[in-house]
């Protein structure tokens, strides 16, 4: 089974036609990758249909320009992997799942 | 169709929001000077007002299950396939469901009918933004009870 981040840079690579090999986790979706927000909404769908979940993308922004975050946390892949097994782990211990 | 102010849907027919699908009517206007230049001698609606129309009835949809909070921009138009031509004075049966709701986006697909003849489909992202103006949100209010949006799904402030 693959990990989270593999998962996701696989996603990347093919929405966004970004060659794998270049794809880190230590790259940043935005600086790094150039992914804009048009794109971004791509990934978003094929994440949260990958792993069943809804990322919170607006309340991410919010905390980014209230500056109680920077998008190192939530654009660096290897901490949007670790954001993604946070939801799926939280869907999985919620009482409905 | 009111083709001059871009609002291509004249009924809304059936508004499930415990299903999130809905079903419009779109009466294609017999005459209009569209048709004289696409195309002279063979006139047919464009394939981008037919996408707009599948848009708008999507965003219907999206207005009906967001109970009016916010407003679908469109964003994303995937899989655009015009599978037939559509004349004027034609009807378009439009249906059209919520694939997924996503952070601030939804996903949506539409297809649209002559009769039972399949004319169009695709796949539409909107993003969900609060309305930037109060006087859109109140033509927006205006123009669902022109189309007939159901009153149980219409907010009440």
């Amino acid at each position: 089974m693959s990990s989270t981040f593999d998962q996701i840079a696989n996603i990347i690579a093919e929405t966004c036609d970004i060659p794998r090999d270049t794809i880190t986790p230590e790259s940043h979706a935005i600086d790094d990758l150039g992914i804009d927000s048009l794109d971004f909404l791509d990934i978003a769908f094929a994440i949260d249909k990958a792993f069943g979940i809804k990322m919170p993308l607006e309340k991410w922004t919010q905390e980014v320009n209230d500056g109680k975050a920077t998008t190192e946390q939530y654009f660096v892949l290897k901490n949007l992997a670790a954001r993604i097994d946070e939801l799926v782990a939280a869907k999985n211990a919620s009482p409905g799942a | 169709m009111q083709l001059d102010y871009f609002i291509l849907i004249d009924r809304i027919i059936d508004l499930n929001l415990e299903a999130k699908t809905i079903t419009v009517e779109a009466q294609v206007p017999p005459t209009h000077t569209i048709f004289e230049g696409h195309f002279p001698g063979f006139p047919i609606m464009p394939g981008v007002l037919l996408t707009e129309a599948m848009a708008q009835s999507c965003g219907w949809l999206l207005l009906g299950v967001m109970k009016f909070e916010r407003m679908p921009f469109l964003a994303m138009v995937k899989e655009a396939k015009m599978r037939g031509f559509v004349s004027p004075g034609q009807l378009l049966t439009i249906e059209a469901k919520i694939e997924h709701e996503g952070s601030g986006f939804a996903v949506t697909s539409a297809k649209a009918r002559v009769g039972k003849e399949l004319k169009c489909s695709a796949e539409i992202t909107f993003r969900l933004i609060p309305f930037p103006d109060p006087a859109f949100r109140v033509h927006m209010d205006a123009v669902a009870n022109k189309i007939g949006f159901p009153l149980q799904a219409m907010p009440h402030d």
